[in-house]
């Protein structure tokens, strides 16, 4: 195992009555890096983020999270099937609807037993970041698509974690709001040192985001090829439209293409 | 929440009105025997002159309304509450509840006063009987109507099945909490006029016998009013303060 290796899938299996999901998933997250995974819809993405989140136990297999203060061989720690080592953010923004914007961001420091009163202080803090200024006390209702996304985001970041699982967070918004908070996204990952796996079935947004694609195919669902984009980071959306990265979506695409053949 | 037009809310209005003098005339024209049917004057006679017995009678009706009320809620919370955290239980106990439905609260309130006597206590009984079930359904469905998501993102944040509870279940549940509060609230008028109807000493169902009896058919009907007026005001009431409870909902 490498040091800077912060969190590592080990041969993990899961399996819902007769029908097996996951198939020998096997990877690692660098720290301060972004992994994309990037397959169609049913996959099983979301069934290994509740395997690496800890809400469903593999079948067999374990998921390594590295100490804070790593050294020597007991450098990880098993998080297989224990909550509250990741930060999951989920595709639905689920902010709830009768708390203030400002206490359902603070949730994840209440849930811990911080008192309300401080949650606010600390979560207010970072209200300006995260493009929330003066939402502090409004209703969810009452914020555009893209801020919702953003107030989830925060509460995801102010679980503490230092390893985030993003499930699709942006796939709900329309394509200009996605594209901002992408170019968002990319900006403030950069000031928040963090490690993140993200979930996405859009080629576009995974070139634009990773340092790191994998390929997830099949039934059951494998690791089928692994890609590092070497764009330096900060990125902007103007990467979009280089012939770089239209190199890396041929060879994705012409890699989707020979897989689902490959599977059918 | 909705704003209806001016115009829409006059309808009803309307109707009520036109019925009234409908009702006017039929007893003026003398077309039923004022005996049978006293006009809608008489009943509003019979209920001024007789406001401050009314009242005196509405205060133990409201008093065993307001504990039954009181109980019931409680009550149907508790069951919602441990049968939304315990399938098994929900599996035993909804279809004994739905059963308990289908026994007519008049067949019941006698067995209550055998057992339990002429006081209060057989009425408010009957009353946490009647208020009970509309709580316990409401609730139920409204803690099953929180987002199962936000149920897995609370777990993955380490959150204890009492603060899922606190923070998501119960929240959402409100909306249901009140829509089932409104119906009880009415319930609990009615159950405890039957239940004094059938026995007691004090109360607008009692009085409601007493006048029968001496076939004072405009003071009956001054008390049907008032008791249609309480719950009415009641259910008014929990509107408002539905509406102070839930201020997110009309920020929307």
């Amino acid at each position: 195992m490498e040091k800077n290796e912060i969190l590592i899938g080990e041969h993990i299996f899961k399996t819902y009555g007769e029908k097996t999901i996951l198939n020998d998933i096997s990877f690692s997250l660098k720290e301060g890096e972004l992994l994309s995974l990037l397959g169609v819809s049913g996959v099983g993405k979301t069934t290994l983020f509740n395997v690496l989140s800890g809400l469903s136990k593999p079948d067999s297999g374990e998921v390594l999270l590295r100490k804070d203060d790593a050294a020597g061989d007991d450098a990880y720690l098993k998080i297989t099937g224990k909550t509250g080592y990741l930060s999951y953010m989920l595709q639905k923004d689920l902010l709830l609807p009768h708390k203030h914007v400002i206490d359902n961001v603070a949730l994840p420091l209440v849930l811990k037993g911080v008192r309300k009163k401080e949650a606010r202080q600390k979560a207010a803090e970072h209200f300006k970041q995260f493009g929330l200024e003066g939402c502090e006390y409004k209703y969810p209702s009452e914020l555009s698509g893209g801020m919702r996304q953003r107030a989830a985001f925060l509460r995801t970041y102010l679980c503490g974690n230092r390893v985030v699982l993003l499930d699709e967070p942006f796939s709900a918004l329309d394509t200009i709001t996605k594209a901002a908070m992408q170019e968002w996204f990319l900006q403030v990952m950069s000031e928040l040192n963090l490690s993140a796996v993200f979930i996405t079935h859009d080629i576009d947004e995974a070139i634009l985001l990773s340092d790191r694609i994998y390929m997830m195919m099949g039934s059951p669902a494998k690791l089928t090829k692994e890609m590092t984009i070497d764009k330096k980071k900060p990125r902007s959306q103007a990467f979009t439209l280089t012939d770089e990265f239209l190199e890396y979506k041929k060879e994705i695409r012409s890699q989707l293409f020979i897989d689902q053949i490959a599977f059918s | 929440m909705k704003k209806k037009n001016g115009k829409e809310n006059l309808i009803p209005i309307a109707v009520v009105l036109a019925v009234l003098l409908i009702w006017q005339l039929v007893c003026t024209l003398k077309l039923v025997p004022s005996f049978m049917l006293p006009s809608p004057v008489d009943v509003g006679k019979a209920l001024v002159s007789d406001f401050p017995l009314l009242m005196h009678h509405a205060g133990v009706t409201l008093l065993e309304a307001g504990l039954g009320l009181l109980f019931g809620v409680l009550l149907g919370f508790g069951c919602a509450a441990v049968m939304d955290a315990f399938p098994i239980v929900k599996k035993a106990l909804y279809p004994i509840l739905v059963l308990t439905q289908t026994i007519p609260p008049v067949a019941l309130a006698p067995l209550l006063i055998l057992w339990f006597s002429y006081g209060i206590v057989p009425k408010v009984i009957l009353v946490v009987l009647v208020a009970f079930f509309p709580m316990a359904v409401g609730l139920l469905q409204g803690f099953e109507s929180a987002d199962p998501d936000m149920i897995r993102l609370m777990k993955s944040m380490n959150a204890s099945r009492w603060q899922i509870f606190t923070h998501v279940k119960f929240p959402s549940a409100l909306g249901e909490f009140f829509s089932g509060l409104r119906i009880a609230v009415s319930y609990s008028v009615v159950g405890a006029v039957i239940a004094e109807w059938l026995g007691g000493f004090v109360g607008l169902g009692v009085y409601m016998t007493r006048v029968k009896k001496s076939l004072s058919y405009d003071k009956m009907f001054a008390v049907i009013v008032l008791v249609s007026a309480l719950s009415l005001l009641l259910m008014a009431l929990v509107k408002i303060i539905q509406k102070y409870a839930m201020p997110w909902e009309k920020r929307k």
